[in-house]
């Protein structure tokens, strides 16, 4: 019986430690930090793939693989009324980008999931005509390792030419001002 | 030793549950209860049966009841434990968005708990403006939740939905696990399956 409860104890401690230090890491990117390693879904459909310019195979790609100087991140779930409510701005965004030569392909864009089956991303995506790739995450695996934002939640982040990620832009909430957020990532980001 | 082990599991399934209701639409006003027993409650009904009848009132102010649909619309029930949780804060919201794939397969959703309608008039606010029926169960306190059998001992509703068709017979029921969400394509399959 001694025994049995040392055992239960030991897996129990085991299972707070492992919440602790994933508790540890639960804060947001830092703007001048790297971006935390996490492994997306790469899209299934080969407009995505080809936006994001992921032309190897394999399922699941890094964000320092998506050709662009500049990667914005947009944390959303299906489920979350002001993501709802934000996704025409969101789409206005993108738009802005990729009618400004000087920064269509230098600028890239991807939605994830919190939470979302690909079912549900899909939903969102075809509900509000979402231009840009979303990415699901399933098990909330991606937002854990973002510090379980609140959404919206947008991260920007540079890409340098040797694959590094550095965070340019890290704060809860929508957009007020996309003409302002842009001329920010343009000036964080050296983009000419 | 029993008392510290309870409460390291806790504190263990308090972490695991965080990550629902993240929408800034509800802010810090959400309480997290914590992991609970996935089911604790006994159905009375079964697919096949016929839905029993209930009349509750609604946020917007008028009374519903089940045989109201009866011969005109297929009925989505979503019964959902509690106002300002965190799965149930994000689940209707969802459904908000599929108003087309409820008028499609000729469904109304009617959502349940067991809060009075003071609370889900707030609570239900924050999710924008919804489009479907959101009742109250409270008085007298679950009497709707109890005819189906998802009633809990601690007197929330389950998580729990219920298909019927138009001739008020249930035809798919899901008392899902209250600390998950039940993933929309089970239920849009089931919806198309009505067809």
């Amino acid at each position: 019986m001694a025994g049995k409860i040392s055992g239960l104890v030991a897996v129990i401690l085991f299972l707070c430690l492992a919440a602790a230090a994933g508790a540890a890491q639960n804060v947001p990117p830092k703007v001048g930090g790297p971006l935390p390693e996490m492994e997306l879904l790469k899209p299934n459909n080969s407009t995505d793939s080809q936006y994001l310019g992921l032309s190897f195979f394999g399922k699941k790609f890094q964000v320092n693989r998506i050709k662009a100087k500049v990667v914005i991140i947009q944390i959303f779930s299906m489920y979350c009324p002001y993501c709802q409510a934000d996704a025409p701005n969101v789409n206005r965004l993108y738009g802005l980008i990729e009618n400004n030569p000087a920064l269509k392909n230098k600028i890239k864009m991807i939605g994830i999931g919190a939470g979302n089956t690909p079912f549900e991303v899909e939903t969102f995506k075809k509900k509000y005509k979402v231009p840009f790739p979303l990415i699901p995450d399933e098990g909330f695996k991606i937002h854990k390792i973002l510090g379980e934002v609140r959404t919206p939640y947008f991260i920007a982040v540079k890409i340098t030419p040797n694959g590094r990620t550095e965070v340019i832009y890290s704060r809860l909430g929508a957009l007020e001002n996309n003409d302002q957020f842009l001329a920010q990532l343009v000036k964080s980001a050296s983009i000419k | 030793m029993k008392k510290n082990i309870l409460g390291l599991i806790f504190v263990v399934c308090f972490l695991a549950c965080s990550a629902y209701a993240a929408s800034d639409a509800f802010k810090n006003n959400v309480y997290n209860p914590g992991e609970m027993k996935p089911v604790d409650s006994m159905l009375k009904v079964k697919v096949g049966d016929r839905a029993p009848d209930f009349t509750l009132p609604a946020v917007s102010g008028k009374n519903v009841s089940l045989r109201d649909f009866h011969g005109k619309k297929n009925v989505v029930i979503s019964f959902v434990p509690a106002a300002w949780t965190p799965v149930c804060s994000d689940q209707w919201p969802g459904y908000n968005i599929i108003q087309d794939v409820f008028a499609d397969n000729d469904a109304v959703l009617l959502g349940i708990t067991v809060d009075n309608i003071p609370t889900l008039f707030s609570w239900t606010n924050q999710m924008g403006k919804l489009w479907f029926d959101v009742l109250s169960d409270f008085w007298p306190h679950g009497a709707a939740a109890a005819k189906f059998g998802v009633l809990r001992s601690d007197g929330v509703a389950e998580r729990a939905l219920f298909v019927i068709d138009k001739k008020g017979i249930v035809r798919y029921i899901d008392v899902h696990n209250i600390n998950q969400r039940p993933l929309l394509e089970d239920l849009v399959r089931e919806l198309e399956k009505l067809k």
